[in-house]
C-alpha cells in the first residue's frame, strides 16, 4: 500500500491532511485492514475540542472497539455524516474516507507526526511482530 | 449419585489414561492445608420423593389456597398451560446464550419476535432481549439517559414503585448521579409544578411510572413536555404489562423500562421476572443488554444473530454500557408465548376485564372506605383509606383465606390508614364482595365505638 | 478424506417463518370466562389514555403456537442433546425434579408481599439455602438478592466500597488480572472504581511480585477468579490474600468456577472476603437460552452490616421475617428478594446430592477436564502446562499454520454433533479453545468428543477448506454478522 505523501500519520494509525489552518482526519489503510469489517464510526459533535494524543471517538468492527486518537489539537468544524450510514466506506477507501475536519489550535504539533515513508516503515515493523 | 454418568470402573479407566493413581492427585494443586478433610455439614442425600415432599410441605406453609388482592409490581394473572409445556422443552430450557448462531436459531428467532412484540406494545422502535427485572431495567434506563444527554441529575416521581426507587438510589450513589424526588398531588399523579421546579440544565431525565405505583395513569404528555422543554429525556417505567392492552403506551417517552411479569410469568415470591428496555432506534447504541438482529447466511437465507455486541462487557470491559451479561431468556420466552396466545384482540379483552374488575371493586370499597385519587384514570389498582389500620383488617381477611391490599404506611405515611388493592381477571366478584364486606364491618365497628365514645362524653 | 461423524446424523427439520407471517384477523388462542362484574366503558374510564390499536400483534391459534415454538426449539442445541463444553459456563445437567418442585402451587404462586405469617415456607427455603451455601463456601453470611453473576459482582463491590467507606476511605481502584472475565472491569466501573490490570505469570497465575508492587492503600480489592479462567488453581492464594490484607485490601472471588471446588476446599478457608456464586452454573439451575441466573454474594463477618436490604432474620418466637432496618446497608439491588425460583432449584440440587454427591460431582468434573486434556494433547497446543482443574484451555496455534482459527474449529465441531467450547477467551491466550466438560458427561460422550476434535485436527491438515466453511449440516450456514451490525434490523415490520 502506498501511503499518500500529502498528509501526516500517527503511531495510532490516524492520518491528517492540512490545508492552511484546517486539518482533515481519518484512519489509515493499515488500520482498516487490521480492524476488519467496520460496522460503526463514532465521531464527536461539531464544536468539540480535541487534544492531540487524546481519544476522540471509536471505530467498531463486529467484535472489537478501537479508540481514535487526535493527531492534533483543535475544534471540530465538520464531521463526515456519510460514515454514520455507510461505515463500509472506510474499508473500501480508508485514505479517501475522512472522519472529521478541525481548525488547528497549534499547527506546530504536526511536526512530531510521521511522514508517509516513516509511517510505512513503522507499520512494516509492527506487522513483523 | 443419580446425576453422575460414571461407574467406578469408568473412573478407574480414566485415571489410568491420565496416568494418575488416585483422584486426590487431581487436587494436588490446592495447598493441602486448605483442602477440606471432612464432609460438608449439610443434610444427607435425599431421594426424589423426599425432595418433592419437602417442597410440598413448604408450599403448604406459603399461602397455598389464599385469594389475594396484592399487586404492587407483581401481578396474579392466568398462565395458559402451553407456556410451561413449551418452555419445558430441553432445547429451550437447557441451552445457553446463543453465541453459536447456527445451532441457536430457535432461541434467536424467538427473541427477535419478542423484541418486535415489545416494540409494538410499547410504541417504541426497538426493544432489547430482556433485563433482570423491572427495577433494574428502570435503573439501567436512567443510566442510559445519563450517557445520552451527558448530564447527570435525575428527577424521580415519588409515585414510582418505592422498591424501584431504592434500586435506582443504589445504582446512582456511586455514579455521581444526584436524585431529586417530585411528589404526587391529590389525583395520585406526579406534581407537575414541583416537577417543573426540580428541572435544571443538569437534568438528564425524568422517570415516572404509568400506571404508577397507585395504579393511576400518569399524564405522560404533560410530563414529556416538561422534560423535553429542559432538554432532558423521559423514562417511563411500566410495571403492569397487561395495562398495555387498553392503556395508550407512553409514546412520548424516550426510553421505556418495563416489567413483563404479568405476561405469563409466575409470581414465584418475587422472581425470576422479566425486565425489558425499549427506546428509539437512534439511541440503540447506548442501550444495555443483549440484542438480536436479522441477517442472512452465505446462501442468502434469513437468520438471526446477537448483534451490536460491542456495547457489552465482554468487549468493552470497563467502558461497557452495563456489566449485564445474562438476560432472562427463558422468562422472555414465557412472555413471548403469552403475547402470542392473547394477541392483538385477546390482550385488549384481558385488559378490559382487569379494568372492569377494578372498577367494580373500587365502587364496592368506596361505599365504606374512601377510595383515593379518584379524579385521574386508573387501571387495575386503587388505594383505599380506612378508619382502621389496614393491617388489622387484613388479619381478619386471612380468616377468610384472603390476603388484603398492601398497607402503605411504611412508604407513604401521609396517606394514613391506606392500602393498595389490586384486581385482575382472576379476582372473582364473590371475593370482592367478601373483602368489601370485611371493610364495611370494620368501618361500622369503628363508627359505633366512636359513637359510644361520643355518647360517653355526652353523659 | 471422509470424516467419521459418530455422534450425529442429519435429519429433516421443519421450516418455520416468523409468527407474524402466520397471523390473520379472527384467529385466536385465548378464551376468557364471562365477566362476573358489570361491563365498563373504557373510553369513559380512561378518556384520552384509552388505547385503540395494538399494532401488529399477532392473531394465531393454539396449534400454530405449539408448532411454531416446537419447530424453533428443534433448531437449538442443548445439554439435553449432548455435551456442551462451553468453558466458564458450567453447562451441567439440569435436573427435572428442580422444575417440578418450583411449580408446586404455594411456591410458584406466592406473592412477594403476602404477610410473613403465610410466607414461612418461602422464607424457610431462603434460610436453608443460605445456610447451606455458607457452609459450602466457608463464609459467614450471604445475600441471595442479586439476579445474576454480574449483578452479584456489583453487589459485592458495593459492599467492599461501603466497608472501606466505614473505615474513612472508600479507596480508588480494583486490581483485576488480565485473564478475568469482562464483567469484572465493567462492574468495577459501575461502582466507580478505577480498574488496574494485573498481569499473569508464565504459569498463568497471578504474578505475586507484580501484585506486591501494585498493592497499596488505594486498592480496595483484588477480583480474582479461582480456579482462574485457564482452569488453574491459584496456588499462592494465601500469599495473595496476605498481600492484600496487609495493606487493608479485600480479596473478592468470582465464583464462576466454583464447580471445581465444592466439597473439596472452601474459599472462606483460603482468605476470601467476598465472593459471588452462580446458581445457574454450579448449582444446576437451567441456563434457559441465556437466563435467568442468580448470583448470591457470600461475605465474611466484617462486611455483614453492609448487606443489601432486606435481610432474613429469625424472630424470638422462632418465625422467620425480613429485617428492613439496616442503617449501614448498601441499599437494595433488586425489587423483592431475588430470583426465588432459582433458590428452589438450587436447594433441590443440593438435597439430591448431599455431602457425598457434591464431593463426587466436583471430583468427576475435574477428572473429565483432565481426561480431555490428556486426550487432546499433541493434537492441539497447550499454552500453559500448569495442572488443570475443571476446564482446560488449548490454543489454535498448530492449526493457524493452515489458516484455521479457533472459531473455525468450533463451527466444524457442530457438524460432529457437539456444541462448541468457548472461543477466544481468556484473552491472555491468543486463539483460545476453552473446554469445560462438567461432571455430566460419561466416558463414552467424552471419547466421542476427543475423537471429533482429533478428526478435525486431521481435517485441518488434509482439507482445511472443509473446516473453514463449516458448519455444513445446520439449517443456516455462517451468518453475516457484519451486515447485521452495520444496518441493524432489530424487529419485524410488515412488508406492505
Amino acid at each position: 500500500m502506498a501511503y499518500p505523501t500529502d498528509r501526516k500519520y500517527t503511531k495510532e494509525h490516524e492520518w491528517i491532511q492540512v490545508n492552511g489552518n484546517s486539518g482533515t482526519v481519518g484512519i489509515t489503510d493499515y488500520a482498516q485492514q487490521s480492524l476488519g469489517d467496520i460496522v460503526f464510526v463514532e465521531t464527536p459533535k461539531v464544536g468539540s475540542e480535541l487534544t492531540a494524543g487524546k481519544a476522540f471517538g471509536t471505530v467498531e468492527s463486529v467484535k472489537a472497539v478501537s479508540d481514535l486518537y487526535a493527531p492534533a489539537s483543535g475544534t471540530v468544524t465538520e464531521v463526515n455524516a456519510e460514515l454514520a450510514t455507510s461505515p463500509e466506506n472506510v474499508n473500501k477507501d480508508a485514505h479517501g474516507s475522512w472522519m472529521l475536519k478541525l481548525s488547528l489550535k497549534n499547527p506546530s504539533e504536526l511536526n512530531s507526526l510521521l511522514s508517509a515513508a516513516d509511517y510505512e516503515k513503522f507499520v512494516a515493523e509492527e506487522a513483523g511482530h | 449419585m443419580r446425576y453422575l454418568p460414571k461407574s467406578p470402573a469408568d473412573r478407574e479407566a480414566m485415571l489410568k489414561a491420565i496416568g494418575l493413581r488416585s483422584v486426590d492427585e487431581l487436587f494436588a494443586p490446592i495447598p493441602a492445608e486448605y483442602r477440606l478433610k471432612r464432609d460438608l455439614n449439610i443434610p444427607r442425600q435425599m431421594a426424589e420423593s423426599e425432595i418433592v415432599d419437602f417442597f410440598r410441605q413448604r408450599s403448604r406453609e406459603n399461602g397455598e389456597g389464599y385469594t389475594s388482592f396484592l399487586g404492587a409490581g407483581a401481578y396474579f394473572h392466568y398462565r395458559p398451560v402451553i407456556i410451561d409445556s413449551l418452555i419445558s422443552r430441553g432445547e429451550f430450557l437447557t441451552a445457553y446464550t446463543p453465541y453459536q448462531a447456527e445451532i441457536s436459531q430457535g432461541t434467536l428467532q424467538s427473541i427477535f419476535e419478542f423484541q418486535t412484540m415489545i416494540g409494538e406494545l410499547t410504541g417504541m422502535e426497538v426493544a432489547n432481549a430482556s433485563m433482570y427485572d423491572g427495577s433494574t431495567a428502570a435503573a439501567e434506563a436512567v443510566m442510559m439517559a445519563v450517557r445520552l444527554t451527558g448530564r447527570r441529575s435525575v428527577v424521580v416521581a415519588r409515585s414510582l414503585h418505592p422498591e424501584y426507587r431504592e434500586v435506582l438510589a443504589t445504582y446512582a450513589t456511586h455514579q455521581g448521579m444526584p436524585l431529586s424526588v417530585a411528589d404526587f398531588t391529590d389525583d395520585g399523579r406526579v406534581n407537575l409544578e414541583e416537577l417543573e421546579k426540580s428541572m435544571t440544565a443538569e437534568t438528564a431525565c425524568v422517570i415516572v411510572q404509568s400506571p404508577n405505583f397507585f395504579g393511576t395513569i400518569e399524564d405522560v404528555t404533560a410530563v414529556a413536555e416538561i422534560a423535553h422543554k429542559h432538554g432532558a429525556m423521559l423514562v417511563v417505567s411500566i410495571a403492569e404489562a397487561v395495562s398495555l392492552g387498553i392503556v395508550e403506551p407512553p409514546r412520548q417517552a424516550d426510553i421505556i423500562a418495563m416489567e413483563a411479569q404479568s405476561f405469563g410469568v409466575p409470581l414465584g415470591f418475587g422472581g425470576p421476572y422479566c425486565g425489558v428496555i425499549a427506546t428509539r432506534e437512534k439511541y440503540v447504541r447506548q442501550m444495555p443488554g443483549r440484542l438480536v438482529g436479522q441477517t442472512v447466511d452465505k446462501q442468502g437465507r434469513r437468520g438471526f444473530v446477537l448483534t451490536l455486541a460491542t456495547r457489552e462487557q465482554h468487549i468493552r470491559r470497563e467502558r461497557a454500557t452495563s456489566n449485564i451479561c445474562t438476560n432472562q431468556a427463558l422468562i422472555a420466552l414465557m412472555v413471548n408465548i403469552f403475547m402470542n396466545v392473547y394477541g392483538k384482540v385477546g390482550l385488549k379483552e384481558l385488559a378490559r376485564q382487569n379494568l372492569a374488575k377494578a372498577a367494580y371493586a373500587a365502587a364496592q370499597f368506596g361505599k365504606h372506605g374512601k377510595v383515593l385519587f379518584g379524579s385521574a384514570p386508573r387501571f387495575n389498582e386503587f388505594v383505599v383509606q380506612t378508619s382502621e389500620d389496614p393491617r388489622a383488617i387484613n388479619e381478619r381477611l386471612l380468616g377468610h383465606k384472603m390476603v388484603g391490599g398492601l398497607p402503605l404506611k411504611r412508604c407513604f405515611p401521609e396517606l394514613g390508614n391506606a392500602a393498595l388493592w389490586c384486581c385482575t381477571e382472576l379476582t372473582t366478584r364473590t371475593a370482592i364482595d367478601t373483602a368489601a364486606g370485611v371493610v364495611a364491618e370494620s368501618e361500622r365497628s369503628v363508627r359505633s365505638s366512636r359513637a359510644e365514645d361520643v355518647a360517653e362524653v355526652a353523659q | 478424506m471422509k470424516p467419521t461423524i459418530r455422534k450425529a446424523t442429519t435429519q429433516v427439520n421443519q421450516n418455520e417463518g416468523l409468527i407474524f407471517e402466520k397471523s390473520s384477523a379472527g384467529k385466536a388462542a385465548w378464551k376468557l370466562p364471562p365477566l362476573d362484574v358489570p361491563e365498563v366503558d373504557a373510553a369513559k374510564l380512561l378518556g384520552e389514555a384509552e388505547r385503540k390499536d395494538l399494532g401488529n400483534m399477532p392473531e394465531v391459534s393454539e396449534i400454530e403456537i405449539i408448532r411454531h415454538f416446537t419447530r424453533l426449539s428443534t433448531w437449538n442445541y442443548a445439554i439435553d442433546l449432548g455435551m456442551y463444553p462451553l468453558g466458564s459456563c458450567t453447562m451441567k445437567y439440569n435436573p427435572r425434579v428442580n422444575e417440578a418442585v418450583a411449580r408446586v402451587e404455594g411456591i410458584a404462586n406466592g406473592h412477594p408481599y403476602q404477610p410473613e405469617k403465610i410466607s414461612q415456607g418461602a422464607l424457610y427455603i431462603i434460610k436453608t439455602l443460605s445456610e447451606q451455601l455458607i457452609e459450602i463456601t466457608g463464609m459467614d453470611a450471604i445475600t441471595l438478592q442479586p439476579a445474576a453473576g454480574a449483578h452479584g459482582e456489583m453487589t459485592g463491590l458495593l459492599m467492599v466500597r461501603a466497608y472501606h467507606q466505614s473505615k474513612g476511605n472508600a479507596r480508588k481502584k480494583i486490581l483485576i488480572p488480565d485473564s478475568a472475565h469482562g464483567t469484572n472491569p465493567a462492574t468495577a466501573a459501575m461502582v466507580n472504581y478505577a480498574v488496574e490490570n494485573l498481569k499473569s505469570d508464565s504459569r498463568g497465575m497471578v504474578d505475586i511480585a507484580a501484585l506486591a508492587s501494585q498493592m497499596n492503600e488505594d486498592v480496595a480489592a483484588l477480583m480474582l477468579t479461582n480456579p482462574n479462567t485457564l482452569g488453574v488453581f491459584e496456588q499462592d492464594i494465601h500469599k495473595i490474600a496476605d498481600i492484600l490484607h496487609a495493606k487493608g485490601g479485600l480479596l473478592y472471588m468470582d465464583g464462576a468456577n466454583m464447580n471445581a471446588l465444592v466439597g473439596k476446599v472452601r474459599p472462606g478457608d483460603f482468605g476470601v472476603d467476598v465472593m459471588h456464586l452462580n446458581l445457574h452454573k454450579t448449582f444446576s439451575t437451567p441456563h434457559g437460552g441465556g437466563g435467568p441466573g442468580s448470583g448470591p454474594v457470600a461475605i465474611k463477618k466484617g462486611l455483614e452490616p453492609f448487606l443489601p436490604t432486606p435481610v432474613l432474620t429469625t424472630k424470638s418466637d422462632g418465625t422467620l421475617a425480613f429485617d428492613y432496618n439496616r442503617p449501614q446497608s448498601v441499599g437494595r439491588v433488586r425489587a423483592f428478594y431475588g430470583n426465588f425460583g432459582m433458590f428452589v432449584r438450587a436447594l433441590a440440587y443440593i438435597q439430591a446430592n448431599g455431602p457425598n454427591g457434591l464431593r463426587q460431582t466436583t471430583e468427576d468434573a475435574v477428572l473429565n477436564a483432565n481426561y480431555i486434556r490428556k486426550g487432546l494433547i499433541g493434537s492441539y497446543d497447550l499454552p500453559y502446562a500448569t495442572p488443570s482443574m475443571h476446564e482446560v484451555v488449548f490454543s489454535d496455534k498448530l492449526q493457524l499454520k493452515k489458516g484455521v482459527r479457533t472459531m473455525d474449529i468450533a463451527k466444524r465441531l457442530i457438524d460432529y454433533g457437539f456444541h462448541p467450547y468457548t472461543t477466544a477467551f481468556p484473552l491472555i491466550v491468543p486463539g483460545a479453545l476453552m473446554i469445560e466438560p462438567t461432571e455430566s458427561e460419561s466416558k463414552e460422550e467424552m471419547d466421542l468428543f476427543i475423537d471429533a476434535m482429533k478428526s478435525i485436527a486431521e481435517e485441518v491438515e488434509e482439507d482445511p477448506q472443509t473446516v473453514l466453511t463449516a458448519p455444513h449440516s445446520t439449517r443456516v450456514s455462517r451468518l453475516d454478522e457484519t451486515a447485521a451490525a452495520r444496518k441493524p434490523v432489530l424487529r419485524w415490520k410488515p412488508t406492505s
